[in-house]
């Protein structure tokens, strides 16, 4: 089926998420959507599937307008989405997932499970597809939610099926087998619009790429269009996409991680014996697919979490159990993953954001008492100094861009001398412009001979920053490797497998041989 | 994207997690394991060598027309030894420890020893004291049972996703209406319909504010209680208490034993010689336990109270599902009320709910939002309650406090909402706003 978006606009109050979007998506192609974050892709596509109305433009299939009012209107039409956040509640089983909203019933309502169960085994070895039909879905590893997802919309006979940002929860490796199942999708005569920022999967699977900038399409590209060009036609202007640092000159340990244990209330192990050292004027990378310890560790490194197990010293003292005023006060600077739950208080504004954690230094106050005009001063020297883009330092910090947001944090933690900078998803929601802008002044601490933790799932960025990696499998280091180690390397420690004592070795030994060595 | 698709490079399906006694784990099993030698040491020392000369003897009448023989203990050496297993449990949970899914029964256990022994201790006062434990039991049933339609109320609302605080209201407002409609139309049959109509138009003032004007939850239910109160009180004074005749004699439904069941020993008075409403009881505690798990509406409303995102885009209206299930579990509320009033003194008195909606609410937590937990719990307090009115009787060594008895099924309460269910997640999207 033809699928045939025309002149799509959608405002939000001023502003204007999708300005006269034109798409055709053609029978059992892979077509791309290209975009940076905020670009308006989302919007687009939740228009597409009934969750917002247009305030202008139509929607055809095979040449007729339709008008979807509702998810399940979409869903009629052959139209499914498999969402960024999986649409899956965790306490039901997979099969309950994937029936729900179209169960099968015998008399009374009462729900068929056996037939049920029978779709869905059939459905998913049909399209190549395994899912584990009786098991709940909390216990599933995210890769395979993603496939409950997709079962989910093929069963309902998806004949357009919508993927938003599927790869960015995966592994190298399940990113390898979602580009198969594509692949065989589409030859199928399935139509696909993969949603993405990445700009190397487009180029490895898609058919045709839209791409799209603050609302607009800018342009059609062919797959095989160079990174850069992508990036240059997606950002609007040429941009860089290595990082050029110096090799690293370690100094002193600073931060030596012993041997921790971190456990949830229920006792679920999240930490597991994770011993790491860092030294001065080094970025330790630690990589992993997300939810696999990584924010447990910066949140036990900070003080924010306590350890069961182990200890923590910084520079030669232990720390374990101490405070996150006290580690604060040590010099450890923290830029948390999710910016505004645990970085910012959206409605206080830029000035107030960037003391948030110096407000009762003499510096800031007089007695109980804010001094508002050293506050302000202060403000307009990090504004400046960090080139945050805003109309005024007393905005509030939730009308910034998500870059913005970051350079705030970033301003904040980085105005008081650090012996530690904890970074985790420095990028994570931030345009590529300001992406360089960040990399480089975490590269710069690290020259100033700040000892660097960044955690991140995006391993170009990890490849790009870091002179040692270290990667987390299910609370546990998997292994450590030099920047210089390889997708598949990566890839494998990321999935738990351990590398073999030579690749491990050589990929040690190029640390020191060729520490600069990037990958963009 | 050239990468190996060996097998090792793709993680198991299920993840599994390793797992250890969790870090409140040993405070937590200190704690605990000193409560129970407490427990013990007070039931050896205080019911044990406390009690007096006589024998403590159970009986099991209760009016059925086949009994089972009396059974008549020491009334010094039972509370001794049922205090000695205590303190044997305590002892293990403090060296061992207990595992946490063994809780339940551990607590079970000391909680039937502590109440038997005591039992043994009230009678021993002078020789012949006994307890006719089917109308002990009798009586839990009669306190429990609006305290389970209640909590039936509450499991059905925060299952959907919205928080049942005006439970109490809605059980007050059903007892006013049913002595009400019962009196004017001169029908008990009516005066149940009126009391569902009435509770379910409660629960249908909280859907509308909750859903529709997204007002908190448990404030709204706070201001719907104090506005059933003071409506029902109002409404009594003008109305009931000018012209009782006219407006509050509605007379009581009676008991309706149901042939050859109620006649079996202990089960047949305690189950089958009961009035219409605990009928309707049994029947909604299965027809909800099956209708949340088995069905196609309950996997809905599942979902809803879960994730109501997802439930969306399926095409799940949320709202709808909302709708439908707080207004049904305001007429399970209603009928609460109806058993408070015309079911079994028959007028209305002001604030007879006496707080009987917030007990239910407990039991909803206590009962870790399902049916059968809901009716293990409701009757769990209703026994504590019905124990109370007992010893006020019985031929005690000492005197016994009544108001120290009243506490006890809100100490028990207090105690078991936090010991017990601490692991036990309500529905994820219980109490927020949709969209």
């Amino acid at each position: 089926m033809e699928l045939e978006l025309r002149g799509i606009t959608k405002r939000f109050g001023a502003l204007v998420a999708n300005d006269a979007i034109d798409l055709v998506v053609r029978e059992g192609e892979i077509h791309a959507l290209l975009g940076e974050n905020g670009a308006g892709k989302s919007t687009l596509m939740n228009v597409l599937y009934g969750l917002h109305a247009p305030d202008e433009g139509e929607i055809l299939v095979d040449g007729r307008p339709v008008t979807f009012s509702s998810p399940g209107d979409a869903m009629d039409a052959g139209i499914g989405m498999v969402h960024q956040h999986f649409m899956l509640v965790p306490t039901f089983t997979a099969t309950e997932n994937i029936v729900l909203g179209s169960e099968l019933v015998r008399g009374g309502g009462l729900l068929d499970r056996r037939r049920a169960r029978q779709r869905v085994v059939e459905t998913s070895e049909r399209f190549g597809l395994a899912v584990p039909p009786d098991a709940l879905v909390a216990d599933l590893a995210v890769g395979v939610q993603q496939r409950v997802e997709i079962v989910k919309a093929l069963l309902r006979q998806a004949q357009v099926l919508v993927l938003d940002e599927p790869t960015a929860v995966l592994t190298p490796a399940e990113t390898d087998d979602l580009m198969r199942v594509m692949r065989e999708l589409a030859d199928a005569g399935t139509s696909i619009v993969f949603i993405t920022h990445k700009l190397r999967e487009v180029r490895a699977v898609a058919d045709r790429i839209t791409v799209i900038r603050r609302g607009r399409v800018v342009g059609e590209a062919s797959p095989s269009s160079s990174s850069e060009e992508l990036a240059a036609l997606m950002v609007g202007r040429d941009v860089r996409l290595t990082v050029h640092k110096a090799p690293a000159t370690p100094g002193d340990v600073v931060l030596d991680v012993e041997g921790i244990r971190v456990t949830d209330g229920a006792g679920t192990v999240l930490l597991d014996d994770v011993s790491l050292t860092v030294r001065a004027g080094e970025v330790l990378a630690v990589a992993g697919v997300d939810g696999n310890g990584q924010t447990e560790l910066t949140r036990a490194v900070v003080g924010l979490q306590a350890v069961d197990a182990g200890r923590l010293s910084l520079s030669g003292e232990d720390v374990t159990g101490e405070g996150v005023a006290g580690l604060l006060a040590r010099g450890v600077g923290y830029v948390p993953e999710d910016r505004l739950h645990d970085g910012l208080v959206g409605s206080f504004s830029i000035a107030e954001n960037l003391v948030l954690d110096l407000s009762s230094s003499p510096e800031f106050s007089s007695g109980p008492a804010l001094d508002r005009a050293a506050v302000a001063r202060n403000a307009e020297a990090r504004v400046a100094e960090f080139d945050i883009r805003t109309s005024s330092p007393q905005a509030a910090v939730s009308t910034l861009s998500g870059g913005n947001q970051q350079k705030v944090v970033l301003a904040r933690e980085m105005s008081r001398p650090l012996k530690l900078l904890v970074v985790a998803q420095p990028t994570r929601g931030v345009d590529v412009g300001s992406q360089e802008f960040v990399h480089q002044r975490i590269v710069a601490e690290r020259d100033r001979g700040a000892a660097v933790v960044l955690v991140s799932t995006e391993l170009d960025e990890v490849r790009a920053l870091a002179d040692r990696i270290v990667v987390l499998y299910r609370g546990r280091i998997a292994g450590e490797v030099g920047p210089g180690a390889t997708q598949e390397e990566l890839g494998l420690l990321m999935a738990g497998a351990r590398p073999s004592g030579a690749a491990a070795a050589s990929a040690t030994a190029s640390t020191a041989t060729d520490p600069e060595r990037d990958s963009a | 994207m050239s990468a190996p698709t060996s097998p090792a490079a793709v993680p198991d399906a299920v993840v599994v997690h390793a797992r250890v006694e969790p870090t409140a784990g040993l405070r937590r099993r200190v704690v605990t394991g000193l409560l129970l030698v407490a427990v013990g040491l007070v039931t050896v020392l205080g019911w044990g060598l406390g009690s007096g000369p006589g024998d403590a003897t159970f009986r099991f009448g209760g009016g059925a027309a086949i009994r089972l023989p009396d059974l008549t203990v020491p009334g010094t050496a039972t509370p001794v030894l049922l205090g000695a297993v205590v303190l044997a449990l305590g002892a293990f949970q403090l060296v061992r420890g207990f595992r946490l899914r063994r809780t339940p029964v551990v607590v079970g256990v000391t909680l039937a020893c502590f109440v038997v022994a005591f039992l043994a201790w009230a009678m021993s006062g002078r020789a012949g004291g006994s307890i006719d434990v089917v109308q002990l039991l009798q009586s839990t049933v009669f306190l429990a049972t609006p305290l389970v339609l209640g909590a039936l109320a509450g499991v059905l609302g925060e299952r959907s996703g919205v928080v049942n605080v005006a439970i109490e209201g809605q059980m007050l407002t059903g007892a006013f209406a049913g002595a009400l409609v019962a009196t004017l139309a001169g029908s008990l049959g009516a005066g149940v319909v009126g009391a569902v109509l009435a509770g379910a138009a409660v629960g249908w003032l909280l859907a509308v504010f909750a859903l529709r004007y997204q007002v908190n939850q448990v404030i709204l239910g706070v201001v719907l209680n104090a506005a059933a109160l003071g409506f029902t009180g109002w409404a009594y004074k003008a109305l009931m208490q000018a012209d009782t005749e006219r407006f509050n004699s509605p007379g009581v439904l009676q008991p309706l034993p149901i042939p050859l069941l109620s006649d079996l020993p202990v089960v047949g008075p305690l189950l089958f010689s009961a009035n219409v409403v605990v009928y309707l009881m049994y029947v909604l505690v299965v027809a909800l336990q099956v209708v949340l798990f088995r069905t196609r509406w309950g996997l809905r409303t599942r979902a809803v109270g879960e994730h109501p995102k997802a439930a969306a885009t399926v095409g799940i209206p949320v709202l709808r599902v909302r709708y439908v299930n707080v207004v049904v579990a305001g007429g399970m509320a209603g009928l609460a009320g109806a058993y408070l009033s015309i079911g079994t003194i028959g007028p209305f008195t002001e604030n007879m709910s006496a707080g009987k909606g917030f007990i239910a609410l407990a039991a909803v937590i206590f009962g870790r939002w399902s049916p059968k937990g809901a009716v293990a719990a409701s009757l769990l307090f209703g026994f504590f309650a019905a124990l109370q009115t007992l010893v006020g009787i019985l031929p005690t060594p000492a005197a016994v406090p009544s108001s120290f008895l009243a506490m006890l099924p809100y100490l028990a309460t207090i105690l078991a909402v936090a010991g017990f269910v601490g692991r036990v997640r309500a529905p994820a999207a219980s109490g927020e706003v949709y969209p």
